[in-house]
């Protein structure tokens, strides 16, 4: 098909469980890269540590596994080393959430040309299921096994305030909207986060009562709420929902291009 | 000029366009100065959130193409080692500036010290090759810094320029090299075309792979896995083995010509003092004094510290029956200098460690027949 350009066919079979969610949101991915009509040798692809981390491998693009926590630190250098590269992150909610949390929130602030794309499967599968900033409270986990009693972190509001340009959240059940939040994440300049709520049936699913893939994808539908039935919703009736759709849109001007303008300056000055 | 300013007019003059930093004393000023001489050259300058988001927009930039610094002292060089560590296995061209502190932790922000000699060697995690080098004069600064770049992209691998407070925050006349007489080195290219490129596929004898920069047409995967020659993970036991001994071996091959050093009064010496740094001042001065005084000492200021050159000390050192190794920390190099001598010869410390630059006359205590 159209699309099987864009990854390195010879690398599947891919690393996740049956069952798990990235693969479509690495498809989701890929087709907004397509939507976009980027020339793929300008396209990079930036991921950290954990499954979702794994998903560049096997994208035909230029691919940086790098460290934990840190990917969007290393786009910020790539991004400002040369601005026309069209740089996308794939995080996951131990990688973007926790130990790299602060990288988030400075990227969105400075409005970098970045796209990241948070892979939430709500534990961190790699390390064989321990709790993570966006586990929902009175899940049990390996490390939580009365139960969480952390509440996880709504990155979307955090990114939001913090000067994103766009920020959306899907779900892998409903994939068609998780597309249209890609295709206009990579279509708008500035920062973009969008998360996408995956799902981990061997870790997260098998110790919460989600005893199938299918059950998983069951509980997205149930309890995702557009964002515009939300806002007339009561916080008590919110409790345990995933608030879906775009939340954030503007046009602030992009921290390279800023950069450039400086540079202009500067030397326009000293002649 | 001052001796971190000199780091800078070094870095620049081979070729550096990109700095990403977080502010720490004594390295400040290094990072001021770039933010302003960047964007004059058509450079980037960014203050990251940390150090550890420093050290990575910096390897990010080396992929991008550019010629990439940061510059940090004690507390934040701990926090960039991972980083560090990650730069020398994917083979990214960078230089990170360690203006060392006292430490440990907090330390002494404003006092000098060589404490970090063996976190610059060892400070990131596995069994990987180090390039260090060591400045004791503003002049050095300047040099040492552009040796630093052209042997980061040359190699393919972070150079570690290990200043001091003392020599950072110096000021003292310099006469620069002329820029005609400076040969830049710049990372090798591929010859291929990107349909057969593979990003580790070992072509030349010098065992460095070249390193197109993204955007150029060459798509590849990188990992700080153990990779193959395609840059994918594998953990097959060959590659894996070979993989990390090309990494030493690369540098190991040309350590001859990576060897900096001065010497003084050797002929007829009958002992040596060894030193580096902001310590070998005082080392030059405690060996002149000792001249003075007749006595038969020679002087080896070590500009390489890592890969430690040990033929170089063993060549100077051997036929010596005094060897005094001066640093400003409980005895850090003197582990290798003894190794290298393996008690053939006595070898005395002349230390410092409590934030006051090493004085002659305590070097000088080290010495035989001084009084």
């Amino acid at each position: 098909m159209e699309l099987e350009k864009y990854f390195r066919i010879e690398k599947l079979p891919h690393i996740w469980c049956p069952g798990c969610g990235h693969g479509s949101v690495m498809m989701s991915i890929v087709k907004g890269i397509d939507k976009a009509g980027w020339d793929p040798t300008k396209v990079v692809v930036v991921s950290g540590i954990g499954c979702s981390s794994r998903a560049p491998g096997y994208m035909n693009f230029n691919t940086l596994h790098t460290v934990h926590g840190r990917p969007i630190a290393f786009a910020t250098g790539i991004k400002l080393a040369n601005p026309e590269l069209k740089v996308i992150v794939i995080t996951g909610d131990g990688d973007g959430a926790a130990i790299g949390g602060n990288h988030l929130i400075h990227a969105c602030r400075r409005n970098i040309g970045i796209n990241v794309v948070l892979f939430n499967n709500q534990i961190y599968g790699m390390t064989s299921g321990q709790y993570s900033p966006m586990t929902p409270q009175g899940s049990m986990a390996t490390t939580s096994p009365y139960g969480n009693i952390e509440p996880p972190f709504d990155l979307c509001e955090l990114t939001r305030s913090a000067g994103a340009n766009f920020v959306a959240r899907g779900t892998v059940y409903h994939l068609p909207k998780l597309d249209n939040y890609m295709e206009k994440a990579f279509a708008r300049e500035g920062f973009s986060y969008v998360e996408a709520i995956s799902q981990c049936p061997t870790y997260y699913g098998r110790r919460n009562k989600l005893r199938s893939p299918l059950e998983m994808l069951e509980w997205q539908k149930k309890n995702a709420v557009d964002i515009k039935k939300a806002q007339d919703m009561d916080p008590e009736e919110l409790k345990g929902k995933i608030v879906t759709g775009i939340f954030a849109e503007k046009d602030e001007e992009e921290y390279t291009s800023k950069y450039d303008q400086l540079i202009s300056s500067v030397q326009g000055g000293k002649k | 000029m001052q001796g971190n300013e000199a780091c800078v007019e070094g870095a620049l003059d081979a070729g550096v366009t990109f700095y990403a930093g977080y502010p720490i004393t004594p390295s400040s000023e290094i990072a001021e100065d770039f933010a302003a001489k960047l964007p004059r050259v058509g450079g980037k300058f960014i203050q990251m959130e940390d150090e550890i988001a420093s050290m990575a927009a910096v390897v990010g930039a080396s992929l991008a193409g550019e010629k990439a610094v940061t510059a940090t002292s004690g507390p934040g060089f701990s926090l960039k080692q991972e980083i560090i560590g990650f730069a020398g296995m994917i083979e990214a061209p960078c230089v990170v500036m360690n203006v060392q502190r006292a430490g440990p932790s907090t330390g002494l922000p404003t006092s000098p010290a060589q404490g970090d000699v063996m976190q610059a060697r060892w400070g990131t995690h596995g069994d990987h090759p180090a390039l260090v080098l060591c400045p004791s004069s503003v002049a050095d600064a300047y040099l040492l810094s552009f040796q630093a770049v052209n042997w980061a992209e040359r190699f393919r691998t972070p150079v570690i320029l290990l200043l001091d407070e003392t020599i950072g925050h110096l000021r003292e006349r310099v006469i620069l090299p002329r820029k005609d007489e400076m040969v830049i080195a710049n990372r090798k290219q591929p010859q291929g075309s990107p349909e057969s490129f593979q990003p580790y596929d070992i072509l030349d004898e010098d065992l460095i792979p070249p390193l197109p920069p993204y955007g150029s047409g060459f798509r590849f995967h990188t990992t700080g896995l153990y990779h193959d020659e395609t840059g994918f993970p594998s953990n097959r036991p060959e590659v894996t083995h070979r993989l990390l001994e090309r990494l030493h071996q690369k540098i190991d091959k040309y350590k001859e010509t990576l060897f900096l050093y001065e010497t003084y009064g050797l002929r007829q010496a009958n002992q040596l003092i060894i030193s580096y740094g902001a310590s070998a001042r005082s080392a030059k001065a405690a060996w002149r004094i000792a001249r003075e005084k007749g006595l038969l000492v020679g002087l080896l200021i070590l500009k390489t510290i890592w890969p430690f050159p040990e033929e170089i000390v063993t060549q100077v050192g051997h036929d010596k029956n005094n060897i005094v190794v001066a640093e400003m920390n409980r005895g850090q190099l003197i582990g290798e200098v003894e190794r290298v001598m393996d008690k053939r010869i006595p070898v005395r410390g002349a230390q410092r460690a409590d934030g006051v630059l090493i004085t002659p006359e305590q070097i000088l205590a080290k010495l035989e027949g001084v009084n």
